[in-house]
């Protein structure tokens, strides 16, 4: 089945002390689905991705991984879990090979099939040259590729990353972000990151949280799509100002410098193509038409800003 | 019951690769060494003592095995302060908790590879007095009490520091309060010497009363039975902390 449903939470919350750290938060992960949380520091997505992992129980709702419940199986819904941690969970006294032959058997890979679990997820994730080092020596970026062949090494068909690109430098992040992109066709991914281009060069769905709350879930191409704010036209002959408010689609209309007119759009619709059909007839002499879209960045600000609450926030998504 | 050697192997393979591992048993096999040499010339050069005891396997072995006690309530804090703690202090406890593996089987594991290092010092401690073997009739009898004595008493100690490790995420608090507990359990006894009520209570409680009579060379079930609920209570305790820390 295509939309198989791999990750479901139900009205997850958690509670430290008097802090609600996440409330009533819903997911669903789909396979072959990678879903990016973005949220500001603090906003919950570690927590949730402890609650989705089973590391935390949930003080509210229901967690079902690949159809098991977490909280009733744990050991059958985390059998078909991989997770790594913000901290790579990494035992520094074992070489590469030690320790992901432990998290093999740690696993339940039968025993004959472990090397072969081992040097394929070795390859996967490029440490095939430091597999006899010690963990110890070798540097944070190995260490975070170390972590991410122990979450991958019993090709589990959900795959938790937090955070999975932190301390590392540009050409290491690019290569993770490629093997996340490679896993994601064959695994279901959740990934979290406060890099807004991260979640925009990997994922397929985007999901914010703030405080503690779900308040946008979209999947990239409709955040790219529906979100075109104003399109800016560049005309040698314009016509008035209210001619072009007349267009259909455009709500405002404003000159800017060397011939260039920024009009705002209604919601939901694209004037580009009547605007180019008018110029065309009109003879305006049309030289540049490009769309302004609200970025992730732009959306990701509008419901993380601290002056809205919450509840307005979800109004406004 | 896999997860459970999964588990032991890595963690006696941890242990072992530690520095930590191996300067405890340097410093216990130098100490006990010495106290083992000082007793063997006593004896050799004043026999009449013999007199007191039931044989050399009682004067030596007996007393080598005592003192090995105190050193072992010292140095096993050491050897337990890191299984938990440390793993909570870098991380690495997510591997355990996100893996399918029960919290019993994640505590036993780790306390199995911890009766791994808990052999090697017993081997190391039989060996000493195994020597004699050549000079003299060791009663082997005795001997084996003694070890068994103080495989049990590790036991003990390996448990209650285990438990202690899940409370905190700093080794060394790990190993001072565990210290303070197992010495607290071991001094009850001086509580049942006293004229109070219920001292046959304490004396029943205390760590070191149950090892006495192994030590003499005397096998008692109840001593046996002592140690090993001992053991499993406080790895049930264990086992319920983690899990209180999960929720």
């Amino acid at each position: 089945m295509e939309n198989q449903i791999l990750i479901e939470a139900r009205e997850l919350s958690r509670r430290y002390g008097a802090t609600m750290a996440v409330s009533g938060l819903n997911l669903t992960l789909r396979k072959g689905e990678i879903l990016g949380l973005l949220g500001p520091n603090g906003a919950g997505k570690s927590t949730t991705m402890k609650m989705l992992a089973g590391c935390l129980a949930p003080s509210g709702g229901t967690v079902t991984i690949n159809g098991i419940d977490l909280a009733q199986d744990a050991k059958g819904a985390k059998s078909s879990l991989g997770y790594l941690p913000e901290q790579p969970p990494l035992y520094p006294e074992l070489t590469v090979d030690e320790y992901l032959r432990f998290c093999a058997g740690l696993h339940r890979i039968p025993a004959a099939e472990r090397e072969a679990a081992v040097t394929r997820s070795k390859q996967a994730c490029g440490l095939v040259e430091v597999a006899e080092r010690l963990i110890h020596n070798l540097s944070k970026g190995y260490q975070q590729r170390v972590g991410l062949a122990q979450a991958i090494i019993h090709r589990p068909p959900v795959i938790i990353l937090d955070e999975p690109t932190v301390g590392l430098d540009p050409i290491q992040i690019r290569e993770i972000r490629a093997l996340i992109k490679q896993l994601g066709e064959s695994h279901s991914v959740i990934l979290s990151s406060h890099i807004l281009p991260e979640i925009q060069a990997v994922c397929s769905r985007v999901m914010i949280i703030n405080k503690g709350r779900s308040v946008y879930s979209e999947s990239i191409e409709n955040t790219a799509q529906h979100r075109v704010e104003s399109v800016i036209a560049g005309l040698r002959r314009p016509p008035s100002i209210e001619t072009l408010k007349g267009l259909a689609g455009v709500n405002r209309a404003e000159a800017l410098d060397g011939g260039l007119f920024r009009l705002g759009v209604d919601p939901g619709t694209d004037p580009r193509e009547a605007l180019a059909e008018a110029a065309a007839k009109n003879g305006w002499g049309l030289f540049e038409l490009r769309s302004q879209s609200k970025t992730l960045e732009e959306v990701f600000v509008e419901l993380t800003s601290g002056d809205i609450t919450v509840h307005e926030t979800q109004k406004a998504a | 019951m896999s997860t459970v050697l999964t588990i032991a192997r890595v963690e006696a393979r941890r242990i072992f690769v530690s520095p930590l591992a191996w300067a405890v048993l340097f410093v216990l096999q130098l100490i006990l060494g010495f106290i083992f040499a000082t007793m063997l010339f006593g004896y050799a050069q004043n026999a009449q003592v013999a007199d007191q005891y039931q044989g050399v396997a009682d004067y030596i072995g007996g007393g080598l095995f005592g003192f090995a006690t105190v050193l072992l309530l010292l140095v096993m804090p050491l050897m337990t302060m890191r299984l938990f703690a440390e793993e909570r202090k870098n991380g690495s406890i997510t591997l355990l908790f996100s893996a399918p593996a029960s919290l019993i089987e994640i505590v036993l594991g780790k306390f199995l590879g911890l009766v791994v290092f808990m052999l090697a010092t017993l081997l190391l401690l039989a060996i000493m007095p195994l020597t004699l073997l050549s000079g003299t009739h060791l009663d082997l009898g005795f001997i084996a009490a003694g070890l068994l004595g103080l495989f049990l008493m590790m036991l003990a100690f390996g448990s209650a520091g285990l438990f202690v490790s899940t409370l905190t995420r700093e080794p060394t608090i790990a190993a001072v309060l565990s210290f303070g507990l197992l010495l607290l359990v071991w001094l009850i006894q001086i509580v049942a010497n006293q004229q109070i009520p219920f001292a046959p209570v304490f004396g029943y409680l205390s760590l070191i009363g149950h090892f006495e009579s192994l030590r003499r060379g005397i096998f008692n079930t109840a001593d046996v039975v002592y140690y090993l609920l001992f053991t499993v209570f406080f790895l049930w305790l264990a086992v319920l902390r983690l899990d209180i820390e999960r929720n």
